[in-house]
């Protein structure tokens, strides 16, 4: 399953593929994309753990870059 | 600029102006001790307790080596020492180049997401005698829609009624605007500019080209270009690398030669100002940004930063032949009987074609212009692969290829082996042929002239085509090179070839429009699809899509990657020799702080200037007004 998450209050490039690298190496993820220019990540995931990697993800990410927001379809993820 | 950014910049302008109040005071020696430290210490957590605070979590987290630690190992030496002004200075002016850093960013996110705002938000449509406005997604295929002076156009479809001219802007890039006449094709995301249209809906929303651009956009894959890997690897390892180098600096040459320390520490940390690899890591995806953002503007996108680096080093252009070069649309161009007179041949032709959907069968209706009397046709045939036999006022005309002649046993014109031609005979005499071309596009020679221009003399064309036809259109549009006859496969076969006959760092650029070229725009270095008139398979396929069907793109999307590139090249160079030449300066002592944070922050600043200029492809845009290849014309009904 693919889901499209909007990333905000990413300023720097550096920290965008540092985002993509801890998000690669996550249980569950098969692939993983950060444009910076766009603010998007695309995470790709096998459809029966999505939500858990999602969780996972959101939790992870606020312990390595706290001041980052993942939004999907509007609400904060 | 956000409240975050607005609130930021507040900060720095308090800090500045008692920072310039607390200067003159410490040079006139006007306060000491305590007061001292406290008129640069108030600023200085003014403009600064952000990064303090997050250096302290990250390293909390495990994190140490990023700016904010730099930052503040640097600013809070500068204290320590007693440079309580080049502490102040260093943050300061850190943030003015941080803030100026976010607001471009955020400026050339902006702009791209105005090139991509061509999403239409209703259409009007008639529900139970008033004009309504609903969701495009809501409309159905033969759906009458209204759409009014200024408007978006919602959907693809075909105008019933009303006379306009269309802004395509968006998706073409050609600022000259199209008029519209019933029964010509729009297209979604242009705006209507003058007359009010009325439209047959042709595809649902989700089908229609704005649809389909937007999701190009998207989901293209981005992948990083080498530059842009070679960066964020080189800053991972620049940062604690120069953290080291500093920290041996401030205790090494002191522990060896006995000097007091405080002048090397001083050293160690004007090193560290330097160090941050910010401007490099921040201009060069924004230089690709600008590029990407540029082409968008003359109506092509480029769906990564990697192919519009590989576009620069273009070393060699196939081109294939039908909807690419040509139009893809068949032209009677003449008219040859024998035993009769043109317009009894073209009449012959036109009522036994009547009935076939065939592209040929249309173009030859439509050159001979006339209403069809359908009584008097009684018995039509089609025959794939040969023609169509058809009873006309009781007689039997055929029209079709040499073949079909040959299999009913009349003689026909043989001078025409290797053409595209339509033989016709009525009642078992010959009565002549009729040559049918695919029109070249009318861009298409200067297409390959741009592309001589740019530098690009290896220039081929593929065709599936005969090589009477092939020959003569590559002739028409100065290409030497040309392979003919050619089965899908072959294509294939022939650009893997010449991908080895190229030398490695040039690049293999193919541009197709067929179903059959996809395999062939994955094999090439940068794949290239006709937008408009391509397949979805190619566009999907594709590396490049040219939204408007004008494969004079081509070139100018090629010198907007060399420009891009040089740019990219240019940052990359002043950013590294600058710092170096100051942190060695730094290092003899023959620089100070302040040196440092402008070198810093100057070339920060400098290098996003340079790469907004990415931005500017003014000199692409043609102001005339060019033929564009999504206009179809008139059908007739």
């Amino acid at each position: 399953m693919k889901v499209t998450v909007k990333v905000e209050k990413l300023d720097c490039a550096s920290c965008a593929s540092k985002l993509e690298r801890a998000v690669c190496k996550m249980d569950g993820v098969t692939n993983v994309n950060v444009n910076f220019m766009t603010s998007k990540m695309t995470v790709e995931t096998a459809d029966a753990v999505a939500d858990n990697v999602l969780e996972n993800i959101k939790k992870h990410v606020k312990k390595i870059m706290p001041d980052v927001v993942l939004r999907t379809q509007g609400n904060i993820l | 600029m956000n409240r975050s950014e607005k609130q930021t910049l507040l900060r720095i302008i308090i800090t500045a102006i008692i920072f310039a109040v607390a200067l003159p005071l410490h040079y006139m020696r006007l306060t000491s001790g305590s007061v001292d430290l406290l008129i640069f210490l108030v600023p200085y957590l003014l403009v600064g307790y952000e990064i303090l605070w997050r250096a302290l979590r990250n390293i909390a987290r495990g994190q140490v080596f990023d700016e904010n630690f730099l930052m503040s190992v640097a600013t809070v030496g500068a204290f320590i020492l007693g440079e309580y002004p080049e502490g102040v200075a260093v943050m300061l002016f850190y943030q003015i180049g941080e803030l100026f850093q976010s607001y471009a960013v955020s400026k050339s996110r902006r702009n791209i997401a105005e090139l991509m705002d061509i999403r239409p938000d209703y259409a009007n449509i008639m529900r139970d005698g008033v004009l309504t406005q609903v969701n495009p997604d809501e409309v159905q295929v033969d759906d009458i829609i209204t759409v009014k002076p200024g408007e978006r156009i919602p959907l693809d479809g075909v105008v019933t009624e009303g006379f306009s001219s269309v802004d395509t802007s968006a998706l073409t890039g050609e600022a000259a605007p199209r008029d519209v006449l019933p029964g010509e094709n729009v297209i979604s995301g242009c705006i209507n500019q003058t007359g009010l249209l009325t439209v047959r809906v042709t595809k649902i929303f989700s089908e229609s080209t704005v649809s389909k651009i937007l999701e190009l956009v998207e989901n293209s894959a981005m992948k990083k270009s080498k530059s842009e890997k070679f960066i964020t690897r080189f800053a991972r390892y620049y940062t604690p690398a120069v953290v080291y180098a500093a920290v041996a600096l401030a205790v090494l040459p002191p522990l060896l030669t006995g000097q007091d320390f405080s002048i090397w520490v001083n050293r160690a940390l004007i090193f560290l100002v330097i160090s941050c690899p910010c401007a490099l890591v921040i201009s060069v995806p924004l230089s690709f940004f600008g590029g990407i953002g540029g082409a968008s503007k003359i109506g092509v996108l480029v769906k990564g930063t990697v192919h519009l680096e590989m576009l620069a080093d273009t070393q060699i252009a196939v081109f294939d032949k039908t909807g690419t070069l040509t139009k893809g649309a068949f032209l009677v161009t003449s008219v040859n009987p024998q035993g009769t007179d043109k317009d009894t041949l073209l009449e012959l032709a036109a009522y036994a074609e009547d009935y076939s959907n065939h592209p040929i069968a249309e173009s030859i209706k439509k050159t001979y212009g006339k209403i069809i009397d359908k009584r008097i046709i009684t018995k039509v045939e089609e025959l794939p692969g040969y023609g169509v036999k058809a009873m006309v006022n009781g007689n039997e005309i055929l029209a079709g290829n040499a073949k079909l002649m040959t299999k009913e046993g009349i003689p026909y014109d043989t001078t025409t082996a290797g053409h595209t031609v339509v033989h016709v005979a009525q009642n078992g005499h010959y009565r002549g042929y009729i040559n049918i071309e695919d029109e070249i596009k009318g861009d298409a020679r200067q297409a390959v002239a741009d592309l001589k221009n740019v530098g690009i003399k290896n220039i081929v064309m593929l065709t599936g085509d005969n090589a009477a036809t092939g020959r003569k259109v590559a002739a028409n549009v100065g290409i030497d090179r040309v392979y003919t006859d050619l089965l899908p496969v072959d294509k294939v076969h022939i650009v893997e070839e010449l991908m080895e006959a190229k030398s490695t760092g040039g690049r293999l650029v193919f541009v197709g429009d067929g179903i059959n070229d996809a395999p062939v725009l994955a094999r090439a270095d940068v794949g290239v699809a006709m937008g408009g008139l391509g397949s979805d398979a190619a566009i999907e396929a594709a590396d490049v899509v040219i939204m408007t069907d004008e494969p004079s793109k081509l070139a100018k999307v090629i010198q907007i990657s060399q420009k891009t590139l040089t740019i990219v090249r240019q940052n990359i160079v002043f950013a590294l020799g600058v710092k170096i030449i100051v942190m060695a300066l730094g290092a003899m002592g023959l620089a100070n702080m302040w040196a440092a944070v402008f070198a810093d922050v100057g070339v920060s600043v400098l290098a996003i200037l340079n790469a907004m200029r990415a931005l500017n492809v003014k000199a692409y845009i043609k102001p005339d007004k060019a033929e564009s290849a999504l206009a179809v014309k008139p059908e007739y009904a």
